[in-house]
């Protein structure tokens, strides 16, 4: 370990929401990496709660697989509620 | 899958930026994309972190508490810009060390307004004011830039630049308002600033060699002379409520184009700085080198302590 590892920093902005992406640190250990995304991205009340994961061990889908993976989805326009035209008559569905 | 060859690719990209749709990292990109995004957004955080020493040199003397503790967070802001910068342009797969050790090296750029010295207080409001205001009316439009994490990167950066200029304003309000010593020192300080900060938007469109492919692209979303002009535009307004003046006598508004005509940039000076010939270049350089060199064995402690005790 000649370099400080990479590690991908999550932000929570507050209760109640997901922790989102933000950005990246450099730190020896977890630990330097909280405090390392806390001054980094968290000088302005940003969040209530921080993780951080090396970044080697995150697994992104390629891009190439884009259409492969999600165009399946395009077209199964009856997986949504407005596909089924339904009397007026009938209240509360 | 079919095959895709390198023109599809190409073809796809293209479509990409014609759509306005962001550029990620792991997406495909021309090799000359890659490279020009490398050095610019590399280029861009070197700039923050050696923006860091005009300003750092006035902590000791910031003349109230609350100035000082300003001054703290806007510095404390630039590293943190930088830190977003090196971020971004680590997804393209350089490394971060390198690059800075390009940067100590001088082989990389950082933007020429630090070449320039912090005389007196006043700099410090004018720097605030007016390079960081410059500063912003370029980072507002790269907030448009068709690489994902240099926009996203932008974003975050105005928001906190806004903070720096407001309070550069504020320290160049105060000196206006003072006595006539503190009037001729903010004067003074304007004059000295003035055509550098201009100068920031770098060479006129005719002569800016990066500009046109970087258009195309989407990297850039505005030319060097729009954003000159706009920066002009919104800042003489501010320059004469403060009751100062710009060191330029041809600066006159003009109803027909709806601009301020401004005079003659001195490009000569802008080169001879960008060769390191401007003021503080060596001293600017000399200065990281000894952090990052009397920093090793902090560094290479927290190593040893990560392998001891993970």
């Amino acid at each position: 370990m000649k370099e400080w590892p990479l590690w991908e920093v999550f932000i929570r902005s507050k209760n109640g929401q997901y922790h989102k992406h933000v950005g990246s640190v450099h730190a020896t250990d977890a630990q330097m990496a909280i405090e390392h995304a806390r001054d980094t991205y968290t000088r302005r009340n940003e969040g209530v709660s921080i993780w951080v994961v090396p970044s080697k061990y995150i697994t992104a889908s390629d891009p190439e697989d884009e259409d492969m993976l999600f165009e399946p989805a395009k077209d199964k326009v009856y997986r949504h509620p407005t596909f089924y035209k339904l009397p007026d008559d009938v209240k509360n569905i | 899958m079919e095959h895709t060859t390198s023109i599809d690719l190409e073809k796809r990209f293209e479509e990409k930026i014609a759509r306005e749709l962001k550029i990620e990292p792991k997406d495909w990109m021309p090799e000359e994309y890659r490279r020009m995004l490398i050095r610019q957004i590399s280029q861009h955080a070197h700039s923050e972190v050696i923006g860091m020493l005009p300003e750092k040199n006035w902590l000791t003397r910031a003349p109230t508490l609350r100035r000082k503790m300003a001054l703290l967070a806007k510095i404390q802001d630039e590293a943190g810009h930088g830190l977003y910068l090196y971020s971004a342009v680590e997804t393209l797969g350089v490394s971060r060390e390198q690059l800075y050790r390009d940067f100590l090296d001088g082989k990389a750029k950082y933007s020429n307004i630090f070449n320039y010295p912090a005389l007196t207080w006043a700099d410090i409001g004018v720097i605030g004011w007016l390079v960081d205001g410059a500063a912003i009316v370029n980072q507002v439009s790269l907030q448009r830039t068709s690489f994902g994490p240099y926009a996203r990167a932008m974003v975050r950066i105005c928001k906190e630049e806004n903070f720096h200029q407001r309070q550069g304003y504020s320290i160049c309000l105060t000196l206006a308002r003072g006595s006539a010593e503190q009037r001729q020192m903010l004067q003074d300080a304007i004059n000295r600033w003035w055509w550098p900060v201009l100068m920031m938007f770098g060479p006129p469109d005719a002569e800016s060699k990066h500009s046109q492919k970087s258009m195309k692209w989407k990297i850039k979303r505005a030319s060097n002379d729009t954003l000159r002009q706009k920066f002009i535009d919104q800042t003489v307004p501010q320059l004469e409520y403060l009751g100062m003046k710009a060191p330029d006598p041809h600066l006159k508004w003009n109803p027909e184009r709806g601009h301020y005509d401004y005079g003659p940039i001195d490009w000569e000076e802008f080169w001879n700085v960008i060769r390191g010939k401007g003021p503080c270049n060596k001293e600017r350089l000399r200065t990281k080198r000894v952090a990052y060199e009397e920093g090793q064995w902090v560094r290479d402690a927290a190593i040893a302590y990560a392998k001891e005790y993970n």
